[in-house]
């Protein structure tokens, strides 16, 4: 018997453990059903000023060049990298300007990485010309292509770039804003002030980081990170939408990730198609990708088609911050008739519109145009009813109600007893 | 034989608890994401140790249950003091499954770093997840949880230099309230990408999304929740009741009849 026991006892302890799926499972194990490989593309500058000697004691090109065959060595199998240079080819100054502002070149193209040939292309930089990078951004984008995945390119420079226009900052919001989930990351290799001033607007404007490096280390462990990071999140990458005016024409929304724009001001619709018995959970995230005055606030309401509010969602802020988020819980609380779904397949879904607006403002001279990002996400689950009472009791005034009427119950029935017994003598 | 199931449960629940419980010195988590879609999932009590750049702002996020009491600790190593440019505070926003802001119900979640400082450091309690709360209020609730490390005031010099933050994240468990309830789905977002519909389509048929943000395992309970104190109070004050019922009826049939 025993043996039998625990001989079941082991089949099911297997059995679930197979089943039972592990606490809280990462992320980026979600298999998205998408096969595409992380893409990322470093974008390095070979201009002339890389020849500083001020990293530890090397050039900045020496100091790039071996973080760069570092990161080469320890690139994850799946991960696709490229590598671009700009200001390679002409001199600065010697070169006329025409030419050395469209000098950029792609040195590995995206792809599996063959590790010799692109050390040896590393080898052979040197510093050389014109700092174009809103160029190189641009071409950069064009290098990794579009997909439903995110793309990251990681600008590697020292020196602002000497080509504008195009401005690069403008550049990479233009990239951003079209929707090709692309963040780039940037690396100075000085802590000149503007080079930092273009770098962070560049990183802000597409939610990538900022980074000044001073050290070789640094260097090679920041890239590595940022690689590493690309190869980790991907993946979570959201579906463009575009909102609208007014609820009645808005996009119908299914659980999931968006992504918009919406400007200053500006409301933007969505509809979403809650049954009876689901509750409607919807979250926002507006990014500060630019700069704006202090005091800033996202207001997320759903509104029923008829105009009626039903739920709000708000926060606000002041200062520095990336995103401003809020979100909200509507439950459809119509009874679920068992008359529905009606035969011809119409559902007795009904639509709830959400409407984002926010309270943005901008010094004059900043673009209002495109607007910020706005990632919004979607979820029906099965809503919760309200509890009932708890069944059981608890605490002192519990045990003297139950023992008081435990002894009124006792004394009456002896006394009926008693008066039964007294009837029966007389 | 109904002893066989019970004792696999917990066994189960264990091993699948992943990793950090199979080894004693759970291993240090090393990354951190850069916005909510992207943040790195901590299990309670792992450390995390991250290199980052001034100006970062990191994102986590952990998975709660009913009745526990996430508590924060975060540690910022802020770059050398000379070459810093003036004070500097660093902000720790904890938000809900929804992104709804989560208070703190003991801090600090802000703290300054002056010049001179080597370090910083932030500490956040928050409240008792509930079991279930009206869906028009934002009480926390069994789901994700996103931790945010920002820099909310520096130097505009300073961004970009390099810092090392430390977070622990700890849960303690408790009775949730209220007692008897319970939320149908944790608040745990959708992490899938969005699919529109044409406006007079049925929506799909299984309507949850496919992937979403961590989980909270759901914590063991037998048939009756044991653990419950309610089931001792009442079971005592039965107890109660029946000897002082026995009691005042036999006070009825005492021979000298004085009641």
């Amino acid at each position: 018997m025993i043996t039998k026991r625990c001989l079941a006892g082991g089949v099911l302890l297997v059995i679930l453990a197979v089943l039972a799926p592990p606490g809280a499972p990462p992320v980026s194990a979600d298999d998205g059903g998408s096969t595409e490989p992380p893409k990322v593309e470093l974008v390095l500058d070979v201009s002339g000023s890389m020849r500083a000697r001020d990293i530890d004691g090397n050039s900045r090109m020496a100091a790039a060049q071996q973080a760069l065959n570092e990161v080469v060595d320890a690139l994850p199998a799946e991960t696709q990298l490229g590598i671009r240079v700009l200001g390679s080819q002409y001199r600065f100054p010697g070169s006329p300007k025409t030419v050395g502002c469209r000098d950029t070149r792609q040195l590995a193209p995206v792809g599996p990485m063959n590790k010799v040939e692109a050390k040896t292309a590393i080898a052979t930089l040197r510093p050389t010309g014109w700092t174009p990078i809103g160029l190189a951004l641009r071409a950069a984008a064009r290098d990794l292509g579009t997909g439903e995945t995110t793309r990251r390119i990681v600008l590697i420079t020292d020196g602002e770039d000497t080509c504008s226009p195009p401005d690069p900052c403008d550049v990479a919001r233009e990239l951003a804003a079209q929707g090709t989930h692309l963040v780039v990351d940037t690396l100075g290799l000085t802590l000149d002030d503007k080079v930092r001033r273009q770098l962070t607007c560049i990183a802000d404007a597409t939610g990538g980081t900022y980074t000044a490096v001073q050290h070789q280390q640094e260097l090679t462990g920041r890239l590595n990170q940022l690689v590493q990071r690309a190869g980790a999140t991907y993946k979570q990458t959201p579906r463009q939408v575009a909102g609208a005016a007014q609820c009645a024409n808005a996009p119908v929304l299914t659980p999931g990730v968006y992504t918009d724009r919406e400007r200053f001001s500006e409301h933007r619709w969505y509809r979403v198609q809650v049954a009876p018995g689901q509750e409607l959970r919807a979250s926002i995230s507006i990014a500060l990708d630019r700069q704006l005055n202090p005091d800033h606030g996202v207001l997320l309401r759903a509104v029923s088609p008829g105009g009626q509010e039903l739920v709000r969602g708000t926060d606000a802020g002041s200062g520095r911050t990336d995103v401003l988020s809020t979100g909200l819980r509507w439950p459809d609380q119509r009874p679920e008739t068992d008359a529905s779904p009606a035969p011809d397949g119409e559902s007795a879904a009904k639509p709830v519109c959400l409407v984002v607006s926010n309270s943005f403002s901008a010094p004059a001279h900043v673009r209002t145009a495109p607007g910020m990002p706005l990632e919004l996400t979607v979820d029906l689950v099965p809503s919760s009813d309200a509890p009932g009472g708890p069944d059981l009791g608890r605490g002192w005034l519990l045990l003297v109600v139950l023992t008081g009427t435990g002894l009124g119950a006792g004394l009456v029935i002896g006394w009926l007893a008693r008066w039964r017994a007294a009837g029966r003598e007389n | 034989m109904r002893a066989a199931p019970l004792a696999a449960l917990p066994a189960a629940f264990l091993l699948s608890a992943g990793p950090a419980a199979a080894d004693a010195p759970s291993p240090t988590i090393g990354t951190a994401g850069t916005s909510f879609l992207t943040a790195t999932t901590v299990e309670p009590d792992r450390p995390v140790r991250v290199s980052a750049s001034t100006g970062d702002h990191l994102y986590w996020s952990f998975a709660a249950a009913a009745g526990q009491t996430g508590r924060i600790t975060v540690t910022v190593a802020l770059p050398p003091p000379t070459n810093r440019h003036g004070a500097a505070t660093y902000t720790a926003d904890i938000f809900d499954g929804l992104r709804r802001r989560q208070a703190c119900t003991a801090g600090p979640q802000n703290a300054t770093a002056n010049t001179g400082a080597t370090s910083v450091k932030l500490r956040c309690t928050l409240r008792q997840v509930r079991a279930w709360a009206e869906p028009w209020s934002d009480d926390p609730l069994p789901g994700t949880y996103y931790l945010r490390l920002s820099a909310s005031d520096l130097p505009e010099q300073d961004l970009g230099l390099p810092i090392r933050v430390d977070v622990r994240i700890t849960t303690k468990d408790g009775a949730a309230q209220p007692a008897g309830a319970k939320l149908e789905a944790p608040l745990s977002p959708a992490v899938n990408p969005g699919a529109t519909l044409a406006p007079d389509a049925a929506p799909p048929a299984s309507p949850s999304a496919v992937s979403s943000a961590p989980k909270p395992a759901d914590r063991v309970k037998g048939w009756f929740s044991w653990p419950s104190s309610r089931w001792w109070w009442t079971l005592g004050g039965g107890v109660l009741a029946a000897v002082a019922a026995v009691a005042g009826y036999s006070l009825t049939r005492r021979p000298h009849h004085w009641l």
